[in-house]
C-alpha cells in the first residue's frame, strides 16, 4: 500500500508539472499583449511612460525569457503566491478563495443529490434487469447523459422561474436578503442541472454493478435462505456496490468541475466559473492560470483519493500490484 | 462476431433501428436545408420574435430570421463539427492505441502516461482557455475537440490490441516475418473495426455535446455561422419574449446525441457476448 501511494503521488506530481507547463505555454504563445488594456489608446486615455510599463511588467512577472518566467511563476505558486490579477491588480489567490466556497457548495450539493438519487435507481434497474422498471430507469439515464446541461437549465428557467414564478432565475442572493434559505432557493435549479449528467452516469454504473453482484453465489444463498428481496438489495448488493461508487465519483470529478462552470454561467452563480469566464474575456492571464491549476489540482486529488480508498479495500492493489489500464 | 451476424442482431433490435432512422432523418434534413423557402441569414426586423405561425412554423428570432430554417442550417454545422472531430479523434486514438498495445514496453508506458495526463485535466475548461487565445475558426474548433477526446478511443483500442496480439494469426504473421507496421495495418486494425465503430459513435455524441456547450458560452462556432449551440446563446437572451427559440435547437441536440449514444451502447452490447445473456 505504501509503495502504491508513493507511486501515485509521484505520478500525480508529474502530471501536475506537465499540465502547468502546458497551460503556461498556451498563454505564453497566445497572440496579443497582456498589457493591452494599458497600452492601447483606444482603451485607456492615460498614456503610461515606458518606465511605468516596465515596472508593471516586472510586478506582473512578464519579464524575461520563457524558462525564467515559468520558473518564476512556478516558484511563487508553490510558495502560495499566485500573483496579481492583470485586470484589477488584486492578488489572484484572494479573489479565487473568495469565490471558491460558492462553487464548492454547488458541487457538493450536486454530488450528494446525484448519489442519493442514483443508488436506489441503479439498484432497482439492475436487480429487475430487463423488466419495465429497468427500461424506464435506463431510458431516463440515456436521456440524462445526452442532455445538454445548459439547455436543460434554460428550460427549467422558462418553466419554474418565468412561467410558474416559483424559483429565482439567476444569482445567489436576492438583493438585501442574507438568509441561508434565500441562498438555497437560488441554488435549487443550478444544483439540479449540475446533477443530471452525473446522476445518469452513476445510475448506469450502479446498474451494471448490481447485475454483476446478483450473479454472485452469496446473493443466491441469501435468497434461498428466505431473505426478502429488499433486504438482499440493501444488506448485500448495496454493500458490495459502495466501493465502485467511490471510484466512480472520483473519476467523474472532471465532469463536475467543467459542469459547474457551465451551470454558473447559465444561472449567473458567482463562483469560479463566472470568475474564469470574465478572466478569459479580459485576458487576465494570471487569473486564468490560477483557476486552471486549481481545477486540475482538485481533479487530481479527487482521482487520487478514489484510488486510495479503493486500494484499501482491494487486496490486489494493497499488495502493490497495479490495476491494468484499459 | 462476423459482420453478417452483427447485421442480423442490429436489425433485430428495435431501439437501434429507431435511432438509425431518426439520425438519417436529421442528416437528410440538414442536407436538404436549402429547400426551405427562407434564407437562414436574411433578417427582417418587421417580423422579429414572432411565435409559432403557419408562415414560420417555429417562429422567428431577434432579427426576424426563420428559426426552423436556421435550425436546419445549424444542424449542418453541428453535425459536421461533430463528425470531423470524431474522425480526427478516431485516427489519432487508433494510431496511438495500436502502437501502444502492439509494441508494449517503454512505448506503451509513455503513451499511457500521456493518456493519463489528458484524462486528468478538465478538458472543456482547457478547450475554452486554448480557444480564447487562438484564431477562432472551425479548424481550430475541430482540432481542439479531437485533441481532448482521442484518449478514450486510444484506451479501448489498446485494450483490444493487447488481446488480439496473442491470437494465432498475428503470431503466425510475425513468424513469417511480416513487418510490425504491416501487421498493425493489415491484421490488427481490420479486426478492431467493431470496437472502433462503437468508440466513434460515442465520440461523435460527445463532440456534438461539447461543441454545443462551447458555442453556447461563445467560444465555439462564431457568428454569423450558426450551430445549435450558438443559436441557444442568442435564444437565452429572449426566453422571456420567445421561449420557442430555445426549444428547437436544444431538442435537436438532445435527440441527435441520444441516438448516437444509444447506437454506440447497443453496438457495444452486441459485441460483448457477456452482456448479451
Amino acid at each position: 500500500m505504501k509503495n502504491f501511494i508513493i507511486k501515485r503521488v509521484a505520478q500525480m506530481a508529474l502530471v501536475f508539472v506537465i499540465v502547468s507547463i502546458f497551460s503556461f505555454l498556451i498563454i505564453y504563445f497566445s497572440p496579443g499583449d497582456p498589457l493591452y488594456l494599458y497600452t492601447s489608446p483606444a482603451v485607456s486615455s492615460y498614456k503610461m511612460t515606458d518606465e511605468q510599463l516596465d515596472d508593471m511588467r516586472e510586478s506582473l512577472g512578464l519579464n524575461g525569457n520563457i524558462v525564467q518566467r515559468y520558473a518564476n511563476w512556478a516558484g511563487k505558486m508553490l510558495q502560495g503566491d499566485w500573483g496579481l490579477s492583470i485586470s484589477n491588480h488584486q492578488p489572484v489567490k484572494g479573489q479565487i478563495l473568495d469565490k471558491l466556497p460558492n462553487t464548492i457548495g454547488l458541487m457538493g450539493a450536486s454530488l450528494i443529490l446525484s448519489i442519493l438519487v442514483a443508488i436506489p435507481l441503479g439498484l432497482l434497474a439492475g436487480y429487475y434487469k430487463n423488466s419495465w422498471i429497468d427500461n424506464v430507469i435506463s431510458g431516463i439515464s440515456y436521456l440524462g447523459i445526452s442532455l445538454p446541461a445548459f439547455w436543460f437549465g434554460i428550460m427549467l428557467i422558462i418553466v419554474f422561474s418565468l412561467n410558474l414564478g416559483w424559483l429565482p432565475s439567476s444569482g445567489m442572493r436576492s438583493i438585501g436578503v442574507t438568509s441561508t434559505a434565500d441562498v438555497i432557493r437560488h441554488g435549487i435549479l443550478p444544483v439540479i442541472v449540475l446533477s443530471v449528467n452525473n446522476t445518469a452516469v452513476f445510475v448506469r454504473y450502479i446498474r451494471s454493478n448490481t447485475i454483476e453482484q446478483k450473479e454472485e453465489e452469496y446473493v443466491m444463498t441469501a435468497v434461498s435462505k428466505g431473505v426478502g428481496q429488499m433486504q438482499v438489495l440493501k444488506g448485500h448488493v448495496l454493500k458490495n456496490c459502495l466501493l465502485p461508487i467511490i471510484t466512480m465519483v472520483g473519476m467523474n470529478f472532471g465532469t463536475l468541475i467543467t459542469g459547474s462552470f457551465i451551470v454558473e454561467s447559465v444561472f449567473g452563480w458567482p463562483g469560479l466559473g463566472t470568475l474564469c469566464m470574465s478572466a478569459i474575456n479580459s485576458r487576465d492571464y494570471t487569473m486564468i492560470m490560477g483557476i486552471t491549476m486549481l481545477a486540475c489540482t482538485v481533479l487530481l486529488i479527487g482521482n487520487f483519493l478514489a484510488d486510495i480508498l479503493y486500494g484499501f479495500a482491494d487486496p490486489r492493489i494493497k499488495q502493490g500490484k497495479e490495476k491494468q489500464n484499459g | 462476431m462476423d459482420r453478417k451476424a452483427m447485421k442480423k442482431v442490429f436489425f433485430s433490435n428495435k431501439m437501434t433501428v429507431v435511432c438509425a432512422i431518426l439520425l438519417l432523418i436529421i442528416i437528410a434534413a440538414a442536407i436538404l436545408a436549402p429547400l426551405s423557402p427562407y434564407d437562414p441569414d436574411a433578417s427582417s426586423v418587421a417580423e422579429k420574435l414572432q411565435g409559432v405561425s403557419s408562415a414560420h412554423i417555429l417562429g422567428t428570432d431577434d432579427i426576424g430570421r426563420d428559426t426552423f430554417t436556421r435550425t436546419l442550417y445549424g444542424g449542418r454545422v453541428s453535425l459536421m463539427v461533430g463528425f470531423a472531430a470524431m474522425c480526427v479523434a478516431v485516427i489519432i486514438g487508433t494510431f496511438i492505441g495500436t502502437i501502444s498495445g502492439f509494441m508494449g514496453g517503454m512505448v506503451d508506458v509513455v503513451c499511457m502516461r500521456i493518456v493519463d495526463v489528458f484524462m486528468s485535466v478538465p478538458s472543456l475548461l482547457f478547450i475554452i482557455v486554448v480557444y480564447a487565445f487562438m484564431p477562432r475558426n472551425m479548424v481550430t474548433l475541430v482540432l481542439m475537440l479531437a485533441f481532448f477526446s482521442w484518449t478514450k478511443v486510444a484506451r479501448v483500442v489498446r485494450a483490444q490490441t493487447l488481446t488480439l496480439k496473442e491470437r494465432d494469426f498475428i503470431l503466425a504473421a510475425q513468424a513469417l516475418g511480416v513487418s510490425k507496421g504491416a501487421i498493425i495495418w493489415k491484421h490488427i486494425i481490420p479486426n478492431l473495426m467493431p470496437q472502433i465503430i462503437v468508440a466513434a459513435s460515442l465520440s461523435i455524441a460527445n463532440a456534438i455535446l461539447d461543441e454545443s456547450a462551447l458555442s453556447f458560452l461563445g467560444y465555439g462556432v462564431q457568428l454569423p455561422m450558426a450551430s445549435w449551440g450558438s443559436m441557444l446563446q442568442t435564444a437565452q437572451k429572449f426566453i422571456l419574449h420567445n421561449p420557442i427559440m430555445a426549444v428547437a435547437p436544444g431538442t435537436m441536440i438532445l435527440v441527435t446525441v441520444l441516438c448516437f449514444n444509444v447506437l454506440g451502447d447497443m453496438l457495444q452490447q452486441i459485441l460483448d457476448p457477456k452482456l448479451m445473456k
